[in-house]
């Protein structure tokens, strides 16, 4: 059974129904070495060319990658793509991204630029312009943010006004900060009509009318092109409008989803590979006589380091999996984005999760690096600048943490979750929480599996609460939905954990131990939160004797045995040594 | 044009290799590749296809997880696959070379194909044996294959030069580095490769049977090569630093 968008939140699910890399199949293996090679061998080798933007450089590479299928998982077999399905899509994704700003191109071309027009595009539009996107021929470029706009979007102000023989859209406005606008042929852009109507529209770069700004100097992703689309009256056909007047806001909230859940595609596979980097790194450097690798602060980073990706790559294929089963069947563009946006929490979270644990583990790379990782001749300085921007693009991590709670305040309104019914059963059961923890079945992690579900319920009564106090004005109360968000997020992410380490127990207990491990490092190091978050609401919500007995159950809900970490990360550290890479 | 090529899986080139408890090489959790040299010898078979029309069957010996190797094959664009399992732990390249001669003569040919060697033993016997028990030309350590009126013309390393060769097809040769440059495997191909046959064959489907196929070489042991001993900087001026090297090499290391 397909679990619900949000549902994670107040039920269980079993480890059989969750997708896992270890259930990658023989063609999704494929396609993650075809990935590995094509970069190692076509785009690592020019990668100081393309930090420097030389001209004509990432067109080659991308029609070369055309050329293997690689920009087309997404679109259909009919207009020239492969049609390899949102899992193979996010494969390439995680297996290109040490492709570094060619990935971040390669991401612009084929998410948020060929997309909308797969989706929401007519079938003129989708003959005319994805055979050419499949192939590289073309490339896409997706102009949403204004000077004015950013976030919020929709405040854009760029403006579009039918002329007067009917044939044309006029243009006016400017877009900020458009990936692949340098060379990018088509642009799909929003413009309100008449000041009102937000629409979508594919514009072509020989559009009269249109400009380019100058080349942004960025942090990091520099070999990415970045500029300003500036339209003076911009003659755009009528026929060009993508999707229904007035309903732009539909495709982009959309393609936002999609954008999220291939970030966390991308940044997981980032982080595996400052793993092995770091790793290799570390095994190499002497210092007192001895490989850095063999020092404990060492071990201690590379096993966070792991156990945290270990995380996210969780997180990102239980979502794939769960996008992948949800799309079966479904071939136009509305009914799949609706599809998508039912796990738009899970789209959400895998964003935020997956690049703060990428800004972890390229900050730990370069200090395991030690002088040298601040030296550009080596990898980690790149990886530090360029994971950067992983938590400010496809809205912030912190628009996206107000998304997590607002939509499913959203899907409890509407009926589709039982959040309110759950809020108030938890009120009754609250005093005798024991009960309500399963019973042990011989598996692995039952502990933490009963300490999960009690923090579930820590949600929902930090939740509940702040709904019955604020109600319509929750909005506004942004502390609390941010503490709301972490917990969801980390919830989604231990839980992730956790079924993954059983599912491949149940196929081989063997295979399961170094999963296991991980799934603890992770748990116990990220545990502690839960109490200071549960203190923290409770402090703002209530006040005298109610809050001491709010607090009581919190330390209740979030009491745990510690577990002896050091030895744990030694562990797991002696098997990143051993494989000279990220494990799992 | 029939082209068989007979190809390997063996160890990624960066795998670590170690012993397990009982002295033999442990394959345990070690992640596995086609043997480059048979990229080089596929990739071949599918320009001479692409020149001259044809099929390709690639053909390997081994257990199960070599089907992986196979369908990469296939995925690169070769059109079906064989797998002989021959259900043994010990196998040499007499057995080896016995069974590919046997699953070979199967199938319609006019060139053979293969690595020169493989990255893991190094044997680089396995397509000469075959060849022999086929009773075909062989052409070793290729990097240039031109094939035109029923005759192949190749260019094959030589000591400190090349040789070309022309030879009356069918023929057998064996791929060396530089022959050409192996595609990836493209996404339609990778998801093309699934509809392709693999057939899978036992030595009693080849009409063989153990003894007959039975390793005439074993193995006694296995041993890593021992680490490298810290090196010595001999300090001072020229003159003196080479007669004490001179004299180090004979009395500390008794090398001359």
């Amino acid at each position: 059974m397909l679990q619900k968008g949000g549902a994670f939140l107040l039920e269980s699910v079993n480890p059989a129904d969750v997708f896992t890399p270890e259930d990658f199949t023989e063609e999704h293996r494929m396609i993650a070495s075809t990935c590995q090679d094509f970069i190692e061998k076509e785009v690592r080798p020019k990668n100081e060319e393309i930090e420097a933007q030389k001209e004509g450089l990432m067109r080659e590479l991308l029609l070369k990658a055309g050329e293997l299928g690689l920009l087309s998982a997404d679109i259909e077999e009919e207009y020239g793509g492969a049609e390899l399905g949102k899992l193979a899509s996010i494969i390439i994704t995680e297996n290109i991204s040490y492709g570094g700003s060619f990935a971040l191109g390669h991401g612009a071309h084929t998410g948020i630029g060929s997309l909308p027009i797969v989706l929401f595009g007519n079938e003129d539009q989708k003959k005319k312009y994805l055979p050419k996107l499949a192939s590289g021929e073309w490339i896409a470029a997706y102009a949403l943010t204004e000077p004015g706009a950013g976030s919020d979007a929709l405040a854009a102000k760029t403006k579009a006004v039918l002329s007067e023989d009917g044939k044309y859209y006029i243009l006016n406005g400017e877009k900020m900060f458009i990936t692949n606008a340098g060379f990018a042929d088509l642009f799909v852009t929003y413009a309100k009509i008449d000041g009102e109507k937000f629409t979508a529209f594919i514009v072509e770069k020989n559009t009269p009318g249109f400009s380019l700004g100058a080349e942004e100097k960025k942090m990091g992703i520099k070999g990415s092109s970045t500029r300003s689309l500036i339209f003076e009256d911009a003659k755009v056909p009528v026929e060009n409008v993508l999707g229904e007047i007035g309903k732009g806001h539909v495709i982009a909230f959309n393609i936002l989803n999609i954008g999220r859940f291939k970030l966390g595609a991308g940044v997981t596979g980032s982080a595996k590979k400052a793993i092995e980097l770091s790793v290799k790194y570390a095994l190499q450097r002497q210092q007192f006589k001895t490989p850095i690798a063999k020092f404990g602060m060492i071990q201690t980073k590379l096993a966070q380091m792991n156990a945290r990706t270990y995380a996210s790559e969780s997180v990102q294929y239980r979502l794939g999996g769960l996008i992948e089963e949800a799309l079966q069947g479904k071939k136009s563009g509305p009914e799949i984005g609706k599809a998508i946006e039912e796990y738009a929490i899970e789209c959400s979270i895998s964003k935020v999760f997956g690049s703060e644990v990428l800004d972890y583990v390229a900050d730990e790379m370069v200090q395991i690096h030690g002088g040298y990782g601040y030296i550009q001749e080596y990898p980690a300085e790149q990886f530090y600048r360029d994971s950067r921007i992983n938590r400010i693009f496809e809205g912030t991590n912190e628009v996206n943490r107000l998304i997590i709670p607002a939509t499913l305040m959203r899907k409890a309104m509407k009926g589709d979750l039982p959040f309110m019914q759950a809020a108030q059963a938890l009120q009754k059961e609250i005093m005798d929480l024991k009960a309500t923890v399963p019973e042990d079945d011989g598996k692995p992690l039952y502990t933490e599996r009963a300490m999960l579900a009690l923090v579930k319920k820590l949600f929902l009564m930090i939740a509940g609460q702040a709904a019955m106090k604020y109600m319509q004005k929750l909005a506004e109360e942004q502390e609390l939905i941010q503490i709301m968000a972490d917990i969801a997020i980390e919830i989604y992410a231990m839980e992730s954990c956790i079924l993954r380490a059983m599912k491949a127990w149940e196929r081989d207990p063997a295979s399961a131990e170094p999963k296991i491990e991980l799934t603890l490092a992770y748990i116990y190091d990220k545990w502690p939160n839960f109490e200071k978050w549960g203190r923290e609401a409770m402090c703002y919500l209530a006040t005298g004797d109610m809050l001491a007995t709010q607090l009581a159950i919190v330390r209740r809900m979030t009491r745990y045995v510690p577990i002896d970490m050091i030895s744990l990360r030694r562990k797991i550290c002696s098997r990143i040594i051993d494989k000279e890479n990220y494990v799992c | 044009m029939n082209i068989v090529v007979c190809m390997k899986q063996t160890f990624d080139t960066e795998a670590k290799i170690a012993l397990d408890a009982n002295g033999k090489i442990n394959k345990q959790g070690v992640s596995l590749i086609m043997n480059p040299y048979c990229e080089f010898a596929v990739e071949e078979a599918l320009r001479i296809k692409e020149k001259h029309g044809g099929e390709v069957t690639v053909v390997s010996v081994g257990g199960p997880e070599a089907q992986d190797a196979l369908r990469q094959a296939l995925a690169m664009g070769a059109d079906k696959a064989v797998l002989v399992d021959p259900g043994m732990e010990e196998v040499d390249e007499f057995t080896t070379a016995t069974i590919l001669a046997k699953a070979i003569s199967g199938l319609q040919y006019d060139i053979v194909l293969g690595g020169f060697r493989a990255i893991d033993d190094g044997s680089a016997q396995v397509a000469g044996r075959v060849a022999e028990i086929l009773g075909l030309p062989v052409v070793n350590v290729v990097t240039k294959l031109e094939i035109a009126d029923g005759k192949a013309t190749a260019t094959k390393e030589i000591e400190g030069g090349s040789q070309v060769l022309e030879v009356a097809l069918p023929a057998v040769f064996t791929a060396q580095k530089g022959l050409n440059e192996p595609r990836y495997p493209s996404m339609k191909g990778i998801m093309q490769a699934k509809k392709k046959p693999m057939e899978k064959k036992t030595l009693a489907d080849l009409g063989l049977d153990a003894g007959q196929v039975a390793p005439k070489v074993k193995a006694l042991s296995y041993f890593l090569p021992s680490a490298r001993a810290a090196g010595k900087i001999i300090p001072g001026e020229p003159a003196d630093a080479a007669r004490d090297l001179v004299k180090a090499l004979r009395e500390e290391a008794k090398v001359i």
